[in-house]
């Protein structure tokens, strides 16, 4: 028997063995009803050496069109972004990467700070009191967040809730809320500057315990927080605003000064690959009241008994092994590598770094969008980020026929939003250069068959 | 300032915050193109939506990230260092090629919405990894878009809810034993159920005949893990499975203990309708100091219609996203699920193959069955019952000398050891849970072994020396009460020296 | 361990301080010496309408959450918000700065079922005995 990453010779185990006194490695196992064990393999492929491994893998990666092999004009959640070799490189320590969950803290050290480090960043990004040290991602740190706003206003059932949100965190918030006795969604339509129509937020807010908007939203638009935020103060809602595209927040006033009481997200583009959508990572800010009603994982700072500085995890009784079924959530951890990931990156650009790279985004998709404005026309007329929606008849076609050109034209809005068939949600950042711009807009050209 | 200014303590560095270091104006590379569209025309967006520049940010020079960060990971302990014998994590090697292969640029640089005629390699992959994960829990379908183990749990909880939804069947109990993970009936809580406790009975595990009495038409399930905390195999299990499904409920399998019976038994075999996968502990892909890691969840036929959408589907013989499937609970997250770490699962399940899974398990059971004689003899153990991948010791036999788990697994950091998984489960007070995995040698279990059995002669000889531990490591013991009492969650400017 | 002689007890640990019809409401000195270091109290609202026996605050060490339960029947007519910002006080002073809430008695009838101190002390000592 070839044992892969098992050290033991069979010499050691008959050892062993002897030790425990069990005739076999089977005994063990006696516990386990005969009908029970399997007699035979499982059908599973196996047994691949490494460099047979290497091989398999190496092809199956050849199939896939990665950023740069395939120019790429597509965020919706997920952005090709430049990642500086020192943020791989730190991230890719095995000391952060084999490590356990901090339960030790004298042995933790390492990945304690650094989640403090990553939680005064999300809080100085976010305008927000206190953060927590990451979640799964921003769909689901963005159902998190209505659950928080309904555990502090339980008197009020309803959700009001943005169309224009990313789909996928909408329907994240949906299956969340799904089960929950008395929660009801309400979903507000977009107006013709694809912003939320706060008029009709207005309407249905009385009995709401938040408002849940996109900052910028997923057509790339920036909200007007501030006047949302005054609308859902007034009538006793919170304002949750989640950022699907952190490098927003490098720029545009952050959700805190404009006065959303919760601010979350997804931080993918602050340091992390796109990897197919995941992992990235969930972000978390809140004012101070929210601090005992948190979901998540948090670190705090304190002292040893010697007086040095060092850093544990706390408010644990908000957690699921103390409270259990009263737990604040169930999630149980986080995305720790991958707020290492931000922290790095955040650091390494510094907030000039930040605000440098965010404007680049913004000037490259109005570059684009601009170009592109004679052969569709631009949906919506509110300021966006670096995600603009083009119409264009025929946009899902044109879509394909790019593809077979070697361009992915943004994502088609139709499978999502119906009245949108026509229209494509682009996005240029700083990795789109000048030059890639103006061969993608040729393409499309052509593609079109044309202008407008 | 003191505590501020790195430097060497007992041999390891204090590291300052990133904030701490370097000053303003500070950073690091353009990582912008030099020419860009539409330079030398008015910023396109107005003024009043822009803030002035993030405060409260380190401004500091790659040289400095590069070592503060490098600095940081000295002060952790992890699987590529030494021996973790944390119960219940599975903490095995975690393979350095598979880290590789998920970087290749294929897999790394692949944007979720890419064309799927531009992304076969990655749903094929996807796809595999479905099909393997189905076989080695005795499942029908599975979804990998759960983020973590409890995640997996929230999915299938509410799989459980809509089977029952769509029978007009309103059940409002999930039955839980009280050696469960917390996570258990905090999940169920997060699907609309109420929790009822199993509470342990002598022999650690659920007795069929315990079932009397609980088995209502208000029961929609029973979340178990098998083999349970204690380390010990359900040997009820099937008839237990009986009764649950006699009165019209379902199991639920927490995967979290899978290492142990990988291509030995199934859990699909033993009744189980659902089970998750941990993909961090059973399928080696690392922890990363708390994530991210991925809990796949696995459905019987009759649930599979209930699936978190997208699925993957065969189509004109490519492998495509679906989202056609009206009775789904819908979606848990955004896109498909933590690729990055599927790959490394796959990695490692094509490295093993199916008899090599089993074999894995069979070495896992071993090495925890020889450390378990090994530390019996100096540890009180609670339940005498054969266990499989992990046994569960107290510290009943140190109470009288003051000393209590907490010191023991704190004096074994000292030691060059992690502590063991502590107060866990509940069911044992003072548990000291210890599991090995099958990737330890038989020289490191001895030595573990050893410096249990040292530490607890120094309990014995200098109770005192034990209850201060640790003294070897950059912190002593953190005061949690103050971070507690007083929560300091962030760095602000201003604040740096908060000695008061 | 310190139980006042003028005061009244539950089984639940918490204690009453009497006068006119107003009670004043806290936990004993065993109670926080079991649960060990507080470090978050979550109070009643103000004017809220208690029965005996309902949650009426909780409070939190490093790793457990107790409840405490209202000892009589009433409405709140004061809570100790110096607990807020130091949690330590119910540690440090159970019987006076650490107390919880006031209350205004619906039924004073109640107070003849709460214990006396001599009752509580044994109680406390059969709950050692056991550990």
């Amino acid at each position: 028997m070839r044992r892969v990453y098992c050290p033991h010779t069979e010499a050691e185990v008959r050892e062993m063995l002897r030790a425990i006194g069990a005739p076999s490695v089977e005994h063990l196992f006696r516990e386990v009803p005969r009908e029970l064990v399997r007699t035979g393999a499982i059908r599973v492929e196996g047994g691949l050496s490494e460099p047979e491994l290497c091989r398999r893998l190496e092809a199956l990666a050849r199939e896939n069109a990665a950023f740069g092999d395939f120019p790429q004009f597509v965020g919706a959640g997920s952005y090709p972004h430049f990642i500086p070799a020192a943020v791989a490189e730190v991230t890719a320590r095995s000391e952060f990467s084999t490590a356990y969950t901090p339960y030790q803290p004298e042995v933790s050290q390492g990945t304690l700070q650094a989640s403090f480090e990553f939680q005064s960043i999300v809080a100085s990004l976010t305008g927000m009191d206190v953060a927590n040290a990451s979640m799964y991602d921003g769909a689901s740190a963005t159902a998190e967040a209505v659950l928080m706003a309904h555990r502090m206003a339980p008197q009020r059932p309803a959700v009001v809730i943005s169309s224009a949100l990313h789909p996928h965190y909408l329907q994240t918030v949906r299956t969340y809320a799904s089960d929950l006795p008395g929660m009801e969604l309400r979903t507000v339509p977009y107006t013709a500057s694809g912003a939320t129509d706060l008029e009709a937020a207005e309407a249905c807010l009385e009995d709401a315990c938040c408002l849940v908007l996109g900052y910028p939203n997923f057509f790339g638009v920036i909200e007007d927080l501030a006047a949302a935020a005054a609308l859902a103060h007034e009538k006793g809602a919170y304002l949750v605003s989640t950022t699907q595209e952190a490098l927003a927040l490098g720029l545009l006033k952050s959700p805190g000064e404009l006065g959303a009481d919760v601010a979350v997200g997804e931080g993918q583009s602050l340091g992390l690959p796109m990897s197919y959508g995941g992992p990235g990572v969930g972000f978390f800010g809140c004012a101070q009241k929210f601090l005992r009603s948190m979901p998540g994982r948090v670190v705090g700072e304190t002292r040893d008994e010697r007086g040095n500085r060092g850093y544990v995890l706390t408010l644990a009784t908000r957690e699921q092994h103390i409270r259990r079924e009263r737990a604040t959530s169930n999630i149980c951890t986080n995305h720790a590598l991958c707020a290492l990931a931000v922290a790095a990156y955040v650091s390494l650009l510094g907030p000039r770094g930040l605000r440098e790279v965010a404007a680049r985004n913004v000037r490259n998709a109005h570059y684009l969008a601009k170009r592109l404005s004679g052969i569709g026309r631009l949906r919506f007329f509110g300021p966006f980020f670096n995600e603009f929606v083009l119409e264009r008849a025929r946009a899902r076609e044109i879509w394909e026929g790019m593809v077979q050109m070697g361009f992915m034209a943004g994502v088609p809005l139709g499978q999502w939003f119906p009245e949108l068939d026509d229209c494509l949600l682009l996005c240029a950042t700083e990795v789109h250069s000048r030059e890639e711009m103006e061969k993608f807009a040729r393409a499309f050209e052509e593609a079109a068959g044309g202008g407008a | 300032m003191k505590g501020v200014v790195g430097g060497l303590r007992g041999g390891l560095l204090a590291e300052p915050l990133i904030f701490e270091i370097g000053g303003s104006g500070r950073y690091a590379p353009v990582v912008c193109e030099e020419e860009a569209g539409g330079d030398g025309e008015p910023f396109p967006l107005q003024e009043h939506l822009l803030r002035e520049g993030v405060e409260g940010l380190a401004e500091v020079s790659e040289p400095e990230v590069v070592r503060h960060f490098t600095r940081l990971s000295e002060l952790n302990f992890s699987v590529s260092k030494n021996f973790y014998p944390l119960g219940s994590c599975t903490m095995k090697y975690n393979p350095v090629v598979n880290e590789r292969l998920a970087r290749l640029r294929g897999f790394s640089e692949l944007h979720p919405f890419m064309h799927p005629s531009f992304c076969q390699g990655a749903l094929r992959l996807m796809w595999e990894l479905e099909r393997d994960l189905a076989e080695i829990g005795g499942m029908d379908a599975v979804s990998l878009q759960p983020a973590a183990g409890a995640h997996g749990e929230l999915a299938g909880m509410k799989i459980i809810r809509a089977y029952h939804r769509e029978r007009g069947d309103g059940r409002r109990k999930v039955l839980i034993p009280a050696t469960a993970h917390g996570t258990n009936p905090a999940s169920s809580a997060l699907c609309g159920y109420e929790v009822a406790e199993i509470p342990c009975g002598d022999a650690g595990i659920i007795e069929a005949s315990q079932l009397e009495g609980r088995l209502t038409e208000e029961v929609a399930a029973l979340m178990v893990t098998n083999p349970n905390t204690l380390g010990l195999f359900e040997r009820e299990i099937c008839q237990v499975a009986e009764k649950i499904h006699r009165c019209g409920a379902l199991i639920y399998m927490d995967g979290a203990n899978l290492n142990a019976l990988m291509g030995v038994a199934k859990p699909g075999d033993m009744g189980a309708d659902v089970v998750h996968f941990n993909l961090h502990k059973t399928f080696s892909t690392p922890h990363g100091g708390g994530g991210p890691g991925a809990g796949p969840v696995g459905v019987k036929k009759e649930l599979e219609r209930y699936l978190p959408v997208p699925r993957l589907i065969e189509r004109d013989g490519k492998i495509v996203w679906s989202e056609d499937f009206p009775e789904s609970i819908g979606r848990v997250r955004s896109f498909y699920g933590n690729f990055g770490v599927m790959v490394k699962a796959y990695c490692y399940i094509r490295t093993l193959g199916g008899e090599g899974l089993a074999e894995t398990s069979r070495m896992a059971v071993l090495n925890s069955a020889y450390l378990r004689k090994r530390l019996e003899q100096v540890l009180h153990l609670p339940y005498r019952a054969p266990s499989l991948h992990e046994s569960v010791f107290d510290d009943e036999d140190l109470r009288h000398l003051g000393v209590s788990t907490l010191d023991i697994a704190k004096r074994l950091l000292d030691y060059g050891f992690h502590a063991p998984t502590i107060y866990f489960p509940l069911v044992v007070r003072g548990a000291i849970m210890v599991e090995p995995t099958e990737t330890e040698s038989k020289r490191t279990l001895d030595a573990f072994a050893d410096a249990v059995a040292a530490v607890v002669e120094e309990a014995k000889t200098d109770p005192d020396l034990v209850k201060a531990a640790p003294h070897g490591t950059v912190v002593g013991r953190l005061d949690e009460t103050r971070a507690a009492r007083r929560p300091v969650l962030r760095w602000r400017a201003g604040e740096a020296d908060r000695d008061r | 361990m310190k139980i006042p002689d003028e005061l009244r007890y539950t089984e639940e640990h918490e204690w009453v301080r009497v006068a006119d019809d107003e009670a004043t409401v806290g936990i004993t000195d065993y109670a926080q010496s079991e649960l060990g270091d507080v470090v978050f109290v979550e109070l009643p609202k103000m004017d809220r309408e208690l029965k005996r026996g309902d949650q009426l605050a909780s409070v939190e060490s490093v790793k457990a959450v107790s409840e405490v339960y209202a000892p009589v029947s009433g409405r709140v007519t004061a809570v100790n918000t110096d607990l807020v910002e130091r949690p330590e006080l119910l540690n440090q002073s159970p019987y006076e700065e650490g107390w919880m809430a006031r209350m205004k008695l619906s039924d004073p009838s109640e107070l003849g079922s709460l214990m006396s101190a001599a009752q509580y002390a044994e109680l406390v000592a059969q709950e050692k005995g056991r550990k």
